[in-house]
């Protein structure tokens, strides 16, 4: 295998890891401070797809679109908070599970019946087209480049606002010990709307910025929803800098397991049998990873410093 | 229990005695499609009878256990697809391959608790349901047919026979019924649930839980993969839909509605359930619209379940 194909899976792993990320950090704070399964994450990333890729139709530019999604993204996770979730906080995971099921039945037929069946293309904007010459003979499309760079900036952006704001200060109060935070006058409920919010968005950045290289479909999110999970387990709930990490690790690890397993396969076994348990083996890597990893630190690679025990 | 004739008793025996009687019901009443709803119907509720086990009684929220129908179904399907049609290799293999699936999956996930267990259990499924959508070979995506239903080898007892195929499940979801009530009643039943609320104060006794709790997961599993393999039969198909993970959902969804930690509720709620879908998606194609709050409501507001509702206290504290 020449080493071109090889930086540019690596390149691919990292990007899908970005994305990973993406949705995984806000899920990681949304259970680490408020002990919530919030499975409609999933449909927050739809959410951003066909909101922001709408307003990218309306203004006429997929910019001006992603920074409108912002807001509107924000607006859409307090709402969701405040109307649906809030409730649940007090209630077991069972009846958090069933309930947000229950809403990603509601969220995917609602697009269905605004949006149609068939989904939402968005065209990228000229600019963002074509590919950049990386050096060494390399080269990579510029859009996958600026979804990296996106990605980087918003994850320098969130380890900025958790390390080094108050408000990163209390969010990690609340991950470690959400009731003596409380008891400490920290305004929990507050700042638990407020990180939802943040959540939302990172979903639905995550959602609109894949959408120019699939497209906007119903249920898209739940795939990328499973495979966050299994990033935050892996990384520690509750851990922004496990959910980066693992992220990446998941992301990298699952493309390039799916380009060249078959290839590694077939220096141990006969070429038909490779090429048959290549994929299979390629699809099942990340669970194994994570099966592997949670045998020897059930909290995962990170927990948050002094968190609780997990019940 | 000063009253032995409880509402909740009356649900059971007249689903019991409609679930005996559809075969004859249906045609009689010019409905002759209800046979296979309410053969579904049962498939279902073996699952969910399945997943309450664990769930109900060990408290464990298994949010993968729609991966042992398919396990059980593929069993089927693969060994059917290399011609090997008799029921006495396939049903083995389908209760085998389950037990080792859920015995593996077990010693992974039981190591954990909480979310960290939903997650996990989902997480596992998704594999294997990511094998069978990578299998080429039976159909990827698409499934496989199932030319010839699970042969017996004797003509008295041949699944062909639609009637033959739907009180063998009618007989398989009783039988689980009785095997599930028996385990609750144990004292092994007793330590699942002593674990299920407080698993140190069990442990501290002595009682090495992990056992315990890893047994009833693969008996759960055992029955589950055992509705895989009725449901294979019954439609002459598997694909991985079986185990796409929204299936798992509905598992749970069925189990709470009919009243979780109850003997006969998840029978209940899949009856509840799927009725209500069938008539729901005649009306409207956007039915989930509806569903969707509806569960939400449910969960919310009416704890216990149908069950519940009629006063049959769960067993459980």
């Amino acid at each position: 295998m020449d080493y071109v194909l090889l930086v540019e899976q690596l390149l691919n792993g990292f990007q899908l890891g970005i994305i990973l990320f993406l949705m995984a950090a806000g899920l990681t704070l949304v259970f680490g401070i408020m002990d919530l399964v919030n499975l409609a994450h999933g449909s927050l990333f739809m959410i951003g797809a066909f909101v922001g890729g709408t307003l990218a139709l309306a203004t006429d530019s997929f910019v001006l679109g992603a920074v409108l999604m912002v807001p509107a993204m924000f607006v859409i996770g307090i709402l969701l908070e405040t109307v649906a979730l809030r409730t649940l906080y007090r209630r077991s995971h069972l009846d958090q599970v069933l309930a947000t099921f229950g809403l990603i039945l509601f969220f995917n037929e609602a697009t269905r019946l605004i949006w149609g069946p068939e989904g939402l293309v968005i065209p990228l904007p000229n600019f963002l087209e074509g590919t950049v010459a990386l050096g060494a003979g390399i080269t990579y499309p510029v859009y996958r480049v600026v979804i990296i760079g996106v990605g980087l900036l918003v994850a320098l952006g969130l380890y900025l606002l958790v390390a080094k704001t108050r408000f990163g200060m209390l969010v990690r109060a609340g991950a470690s010990n959400r009731t003596m935070a409380g008891a400490l006058g920290v305004n929990i409920p507050v700042l638990f709307t407020l990180v939802f919010g943040i959540g939302a968005v990172l979903a639905g950045l995550a959602g609109l910025i894949i959408t120019p290289i699939t497209q906007a479909a119903t249920g898209m999110g739940e795939d990328v929803l499973i495979l966050a999970f299994v990033v935050i387990v892996i990384g520690g709930i509750g851990s922004v800098r496990g959910a980066f990490i693992a992220a990446v690790l998941t992301g990298v690890i699952d493309t390039m397991g799916r380009s060249f397993l078959d290839l590694l396969l077939l220096l141990v076994l006969p070429a038909n049998a490779a090429e048959s348990a290549g994929p299979a083996l390629a699809s099942m890597l990340i669970y194994i990873l994570m099966a592997g990893i949670l045998f020897f630190r059930p909290q995962g690679l990170f927990p948050p410093r002094g968190a609780t025990a997990i019940q | 229990m000063t009253h032995w004739w409880t509402p909740a008793r009356a649900v059971t025996a007249l689903v019991l005695v409609l679930c005996a009687a559809v075969p004859y019901l249906a045609p009689a009443l010019d409905e002759p499609f209800y046979v296979i709803v309410f053969a579904r119907i049962m498939i279902w509720a073996i699952a969910a009878v399945s997943l309450n086990l664990i769930m109900g009684y060990g408290g464990m929220i298994s949010f993968g256990h729609a991966a042992y129908l398919g396990i059980g179904g593929y069993a089927v399907a693969i060994l059917g697809f290399h011609d090997i049609t008799s029921a006495w290799v396939q049903l083995p293999v389908a209760i085998g391959l389950s037990a080792v699936v859920a015995l593996v999956f077990g010693v992974i996930c039981l190591r954990t608790r909480g979310i960290y267990f939903i997650m996990i259990t989902l997480a596992l499924a998704q594999m294997v349901y990511f094998l069978s959508v990578s299998a080429e070979r039976y159909g990827s995506d698409d499934g496989l047919n199932i030319l010839w239903r699970s042969d017996f080898g004797t003509r008295f007892f041949d699944l062909e026979d639609s009637v033959v195929m739907y009180y063998t499940i009618f007989a398989v979801l009783l039988g689980c019924l009785l095997v599930k009530w028996r385990i609750v009643m144990s004292r092994f039943g007793m330590v699942l649930r002593a674990s299920s609320s407080n698993d140190t104060r069990v442990q501290a006794v002595g009682v090495p839980t992990f056992r315990y709790r890893l047994v009833a997961f693969v008996i759960a599993g055992v029955m589950c993969g055992l509705a895989g393999f009725l449901q294979a039969n019954l439609e002459r198909f598997v694909s991985p839909d079986m185990m796409n993970w929204h299936r798992s959902g509905e598992l749970i969804l069925m189990t709470v509605l009919g009243g979780t930690s109850t003997l006969f509720g998840p029978v209940v709620g899949a009856v509840v359930f799927l009725m209500l879908s069938e008539i729901l998606s005649t009306i409207t194609i956007h039915w989930h619209l509806v569903f969707g709050p509806f569960l939400v409501l449910v969960v919310l507001f009416a704890r216990g379940g149908v069950m519940g509702l009629l006063g049959s206290r769960a067993r459980h504290d």
